[in-house]
């Protein structure tokens, strides 16, 4: 790891000006993504801002929403009660990630501006325009199983690697932030942006702008709400396919759908075609089957990773399957 | 050795009056500045004086910045129990317990745990009565090699701080940070499950 200066931060709008100020300044909490990028070689920054003393911590519950400091840590966050009733499909892609240290160590706010597992990306003798912009994409033509069927572009087929970022995509979770200009409110799905010819930027944040806390308004179909991930093992491994879906049955028909899927593009992926096949159709497998079968148009895959297309369908129909067990 | 670490204690020590009446005479001058300007003075990329609780004892190193809790222990404190293996935070043989909390060394910064307290496999044991984790593998010979035990015991004890379920296939999930290349895994299950009080 290359040498870095350290500055412990115990105020806010200090850390946001340093880090604002300074290009090749980052923020750390816990440390896991940021640590072992820098032991890759990927991020190489010149000084990190500890960001661990700020007070972003705490989970609120209000009837209309749970807020989440963006210091809480993924354990605190899928232990907590209130976490617990309102938002399943949260809890669930929480403890479906990484392993037991690593969600006490992780904070949300790190969790949803994880880096990619691209293999290239994380291989610094490899092209990756993400990494060197217009150093070209290996993953294009190379080893791609676990790469994205859409949402791509020349540039890049990487995914976004969080089941979290999935489950409150589907939630219409809210993203607050601070930076120079001050506070904003910026919704999940507006959060991330596609690869396109940038595929450096990834989000929207500004150079030094702080995520201060998640908050996800207290809905039917979010209390009402699965995560089923894919994978090829049973624990601690990244999805292959994952898919966040919660529904509003009433009297037998749907009043509200939503559904977002994971490990199938560079964002998490809000499937709007396919909550407009479900509303207002019975909840059975039959209506399941056929907004399924949305989910793939505008999908294809890279060789590797074609089986992706199908696997996303199914996904989706079992997991709208699933929220039948869901009180 | 001595000798370079005193000159950085010396350094270090000559810098802090220097910054400080720097900081004095600028706020004399401009109270302005003081307000817009960041008021986050970084150290390093240099060894700097970090202070760890580690097993009860306190231990002020001077550590760059960048060192790893997982090499400070290992490689400064001398406490080798705590193993490096991948490095990277997928294996857990590096697992120690941050205020009762078990997390991957490896991938956090010794610096960030300053006004913590650590607790290595070292620390587990009252004298030479063992934990009763370490006792339960021991009895249901939860090893092989042994070099991902520390990790698994820690792993373990922190499982139960976490009062996680401790039926079979819940223990096998909750210490899947843990990963043994011999594949102990039916002892180390029936050790941590006898560590939990499961009866059945």
């Amino acid at each position: 790891m290359r040498p870095v200066a350290y500055a412990r931060a115990t105020d806010t709008a200090a850390a946001i000006a340093f880090v604002g100020g300074d290009p090749h300044a980052e923020f750390i909490a816990g440390g896991t993504n940021v640590i072992d990028l820098m032991k890759d070689d990927v991020a190489r920054p010149s000084t990190l801002v500890d960001i661990t003393r700020l007070p972003l911590r705490g989970i609120t519950p209000t009837a209309a929403s749970v807020r989440i400091g963006a210091l809480a840590r993924m354990s605190e966050v899928a232990d907590h009660p209130a976490m617990q009733t309102n938002f399943p499909a949260v809890v669930q892609a929480l403890n479906d990630s990484a392993s037991p240290q690593l969600r006490n160590m992780a904070t949300i706010g790190g969790n949803v501006m994880q880096r990619t597992r691209c293999a290239y990306f994380r291989d610094v003798s490899q092209p990756c325009n993400k990494r060197a912009p217009g150093a070209g994409c290996a993953a294009i033509g190379g080893v791609n199983r676990l790469h994205s069927v859409i949402g791509t572009s020349p540039h890049c087929i990487c995914t976004h690697a969080s089941d979290l970022a999935v489950a409150l995509v589907m939630a219409d979770a809210v993203i607050h932030t601070r930076g120079a200009n001050g506070e904003r409110s910026i919704p999940l799905a507006d959060f991330y942006l596609l690869p396109g010819a940038t595929p450096q930027r990834e989000t929207v944040l500004e150079r030094g702008e702080l995520i201060e806390a998640i908050e996800i308004p207290v809905s039917t179909p979010a209390r009402r709400s699965v995560y089923l991930k894919v994978r090829d093992r049973r624990q601690y491994e990244f999805a292959l396919v994952s898919v966040a879906a919660g529904l509003d049955v009433q009297d037998g028909t749907i009043r509200a759908a939503r559904v977002a899927l994971g490990g199938v593009a560079p964002k998490p992926w809000r499937a709007h075609d396919v909550e407009a096949q479900l509303l207002g159709r019975p909840a059975n497998a039959q209506t399941f089957a056929a907004a399924a079968a949305a989910v793939s148009a505008g999908m294809h895959g890279f060789g590797e990773n074609d089986f992706k297309v199908p696997l996303a369908g199914r996904a989706v129909a079992r997991a709208l399957a699933m929220t039948e067990a869901v009180a | 050795m001595f000798g370079k670490f005193s000159r950085w204690r010396f350094l270090v020590r000559a810098a802090i009056p220097t910054v400080a009446a720097t900081l004095g005479s600028r706020n004399l001058f401009s109270t302005a500045d003081a307000a817009t300007v960041s008021r986050l003075q970084p150290s390093g990329p240099h060894p700097v004086p970090v202070t760890l609780n580690v097993n009860g004892t306190s231990h002020t190193l001077m550590l760059e910045p960048r060192v790893t809790l997982l090499d400070a222990l290992r490689e400064r404190l001398n406490l080798f129990g705590t193993k490096k293996g991948c490095d990277q935070g997928t294996c857990g043989a590096c697992t120690v317990l941050v205020d009762g909390t078990r997390i991957d060394s490896c991938l956090s910064l010794a610096i960030m745990n300053e006004g913590t307290s650590i607790t290595t496999v070292e620390g587990l044991a009252n004298g030479d009565t063992l934990h009763p984790v370490q006792q339960a593998f021991l009895d249901h010979d939860g090893f092989q090699c042994g070099y991902c035990t520390p990790g698994q015991i820690c792993s373990a004890v922190g499982l139960l701080n976490e009062k996680r379920p401790t039926d079979e296939i819940s223990v096998r999930t909750w210490m899947s940070g843990n990963i043994c290349r011999c594949g102990a895994y039916p002892n180390i299950v029936a050790a941590v499950r006898s560590a939990a009080g499961a009866t059945s």
